[in-house]
């Protein structure tokens, strides 16, 4: 019987180990071949509505790349929340797909990993060539001085959207172009239970999107030039805390945005409940939410003096979409071919007006379909005012580590305690003593 | 896990009968040999248990506690065979509480022990009450006892993100309740963020797992003779007394199992705190299993990660051997 229960004992002790500390792995394969060359796996990340109707957009796509070329593409759209895990995971495993989707911000990250197909210039040449492609969009794929890691597919930026009807109701004539305008009109429209502002204050990426453009209006890169954390710089505290204020000194922001991480903010927009937004592309969501082009208007988003541009007037990250091929593809032809008919001018032209995103071809982006007031707004503010998330290889790190004291700071407002310079420092002091390497 | 337990239990079951049974019971079965019984039999029966867990667990346990003496960052993961060794870097850095990450993880730790006291605490007690409950045979008994059932029959993900809803401030149903309808709060509460998030934490993972705790319980009662109960009645021992005198010890057993079980799920879950407050939990509701997710595959520091998955392990494996210690020695006490 002692034998049974050690036995036993044993298998429990094992079960208990193994649920804390499974981890899989393997090893990298090297270089891509044509051993395949007649089928190619795609993963999509999830751009529209929802995975089904994704599909739908994208297979007479890939049958029209299988009519031109022969090679059969097996297509898997993958949401957004799982997508870097899988990446991550077909890196350890070398079992990836030959062509994939990845968030621009992850460029660099995912580079490091050495998984990732570099984008030289003989291989920008077999896709018709770099200078096709926006220049901030080219510079969102990788870090600064090396082969991108990937081609831009769709690009967004971001935009100040309002009710017309809010702003009318208050008086307001047109849309606040500094942020001491939207504090000034904010105020004005947080009344009856309605506020002036939205937030996604527990997103970690949202967050982060918006102090970083705050962070380099107050000439704050959270990275220094050898790619070292500088989170405590007094730019970078300053541009945290006057987004914080938005809610803890303004109040133009409501207290439940804090714990918003669904879009919710979108909601109240469209409800009529929030009467701004600073969002990407937020035009098809609006249109699902009930309303009506006519019922909303698009700004560049505020600058603190003077018009957006360059430097300490940058107005937006440039966010988007890019391709990546796996190195250790079996078809590596076949994969640089299904990356220049993606990137071609009529794919371009039709997928990007489908999702309501920018195309990063810039012969694309000269079509008439993308010169609607708002898509102008996007458009030109990735021409002339954009800058891309530091291109450092834990920026996947600085996201979280940033994101989360940002979400702490606004649960702090939203509870009314104080929050201050020190309390803003004190914050991402603690994030940044997190980031290792 | 629950298998593995049961077998445990069952182990005990047996030997109870066997030891009863050696006053010549008629066997069903034919008997086999001593020699096979206690040398290669139990090991045999083990054996197809212990080579599946061998593949899907045991490898990659491994594999991880390997991966806890490199420095692996997302510089290695194409090929993390390659990535340097770093001896016991990784587990300075989780250990060292003068430094953020190990300040960190000792918080996460404390948090988690008070959260696992409480969300066991509660399931058990209110696993406990309900299965006693449901013993006296009343209308409508079978209905109960299904409806009881289902928080533990829906799927987690369902059941906690609809909880995760019913939490959000300005339209959830908590604080709608609470706040407009009895008006006990000035106003609406924060639940998912800042100081609440660790009670709607423990709600949630009350409710998820006192029907395991009831189903138990339930079953540890079928095997309390009646009669006990009618004797104690006639002389003269109320409901209190009965429970405690004859109930609560006859369920010692299931018991001690039931809450070591109850234990390790709670003190490991991952699911509730990722589905209800997604891979950044507020500071005071930080797992430690979202904190070792973050620190490997939000963070990618999967060496970090690795090392202190493996101290998490050390610690569980003690906590359990030493309970499995105090409670077989208390069990033999009350044999002899």
């Amino acid at each position: 019987m002692r034998t049974i229960r050690a036995a036993a004992a044993a298998t429990l002790a094992i079960s208990i180990a193994a649920g804390v500390t499974g981890c899989g792995g393997g090893s990298s394969a090297s270089g891509g071949s044509n051993d395949s060359p007649k089928t190619l796996t795609y993963w999509a990340s999830n751009q529209g509505p929802s995975i089904e109707a994704d599909k739908k957009i994208l297979t007479p796509e890939l049958k029209k790349f299988e009519k031109q070329t022969g090679i059969k593409v097996k297509l898997e759209v993958v949401p957004w929340a799982d997508l870097l895990n899988r990446i991550l995971a077909a890196t350890t495993s070398g079992q990836g797909p030959d062509v994939l989707n990845i968030g621009n911000t992850w460029s660099a990250s995912l580079q490091a990993t050495g998984a990732l197909l570099p984008w030289d210039k003989a291989n920008f040449d077999a896709i018709g060539g770099r200078d096709r492609f926006v220049d901030s969009a080219v510079a969102s794929a990788g870090a600064e001085g090396k082969d991108p890691s990937a081609v831009p597919l769709y690009s967004l930026a971001y935009a100040l959207y309002y009710n017309k009807k809010s702003f009318a109701d208050a008086g307001i004539t047109k849309p606040p172009a500094t942020w001491d305008e939207l504090v000034e009109d904010g105020k004005k429209l947080s009344r009856d239970g309605k506020w002036g502002l939205g937030a996604e204050g527990a997103n970690l990426s949202n967050n982060i999107h918006q102090t970083f453009v705050l962070g380099q209006q107050h000439g704050a890169d959270f990275f220094d030039a050898e790619g070292k954390a500088t989170f405590t710089s007094d730019g970078a505290v300053a541009a945290v805390k006057q987004y914080i204020d938005f809610m803890a000194k303004d109040k133009i922001i409501a207290p439940g945005n804090a714990e918003y991480a669904q879009n919710q903010s979108l909601t109240d927009f469209a409800k009529g409940k929030t009467a701004m937004v600073l969002w990407q592309a937020a035009a098809s969501t609006f249109a699902s939410q009930g309303m009506k082009p006519e019922d909303w208007g698009a700004a560049p988003v505020p600058v603190a003096s003077g018009t957006p541009g360059q430097g300490k007037n940058v107005n937006s990250m440039v966010a988007g979409i890019n391709m990546a091929v796996f190195k250790n593809t079996k078809n590596i032809d076949g994969a640089k071919k299904f990356v220049k008919f993606m990137t071609s001018d009529d794919e371009q032209k039709l997928l990007n007006k489908t999702y309501g995103s920018i195309p990063p071809v810039k012969t694309a982006q000269a079509d008439a379909a993308f010169s609607a007031p708002d898509l102008a707004v996007l458009r030109d503010t990735l021409a002339k005012s954009a800058a891309p998330l530091p291109q450092v290889p834990n920026e996947s790190q600085f996201e979280t580590a940033v994101g989360t004291a940002v979400k702490e700071l606004w649960a702090d407002a939203a509870a009314g305690r104080p929050v201050t310079t020190e309390s803003v420092k004190a914050r991402l002091e603690k994030a940044q003593q997190t980031m290792q390497q | 896990m629950t298998a593995t337990v049961t077998t445990d239990s069952r182990t005990e079951k047996s030997d109870r009968v066997t030891s009863r049974g050696t006053g010549g019971a008629r066997r069903r079965l034919p008997r086999i040999p001593d020699r096979i019984r206690q040398g290669g039999l139990p090991y045999l029966l083990l054996l197809p248990a212990v080579l599946l867990e061998l593949l899907v667990h045991v490898i990659p346990m491994v594999i991880g506690i390997v991966m806890s003496f490199r420095q692996l960052t997302q510089f290695y993961i194409n090929n993390w065979g390659g990535a340097p060794w770093t001896g016991f870097d990784n587990f300075k850095i989780a250990v060292d509480i003068n430094a953020p990450i190990g300040e960190a993880l000792l918080h996460s730790f404390f948090v988690t022990c008070v959260f696992t006291f409480f969300a066991v605490g509660l399931a058990w007690l209110f696993g406990v009450a309900a299965a006693i409950m449901l013993q006296e045979n009343f209308r409508g008994r079978g209905f109960l006892r299904a409806v009881f059932l289902v928080p533990y029959a829906l799927p987690v993900y369902a059941a906690v993100i609809t909880w995760a809803f019913m939490f959000q401030r300005d339209n959830g149903l908590i604080n709608h309740v609470l706040h407009d309808q009895l008006g006990l709060t000035d106003q609406p509460s924060f639940w998912l963020i800042g100081d609440n998030s660790i009670y709607a934490l423990i709600i949630v993972s009350v409710w998820k797992g006192w029907p395991f705790a009831f189903l138990i319980v339930m079953a540890g009662l079928q095997n309390i003779p009646r009669e006990l109960y009618e004797a104690a009645s006639i002389d003269g021992a109320g409901i209190w007394q009965q429970i405690r005198k004859i109930t609560l010890p006859s369920l010692r057993p299931v018991n001690q199992v039931l809450v070591l079980v109850l234990f390790l799920w709670t003190f490991n879950d991952f699911n509730t705190p990722y589905v209800l407050f997604g891979k950044a939990a507020p500071e005071n509701a930080d797992l430690i299993s979202i904190h070792i997710y973050q620190s490997s595959f939000v963070t990618w520091n999967f060496g970090t990660g690795s090392a202190m998955s493996v101290l998490l392990l050390l610690f569980l494996l003690v906590v359990t051997a030493v309970y499995l210690f105090i409670t077989s020695r208390g069990r033999k006490g009350a044999d002899a």
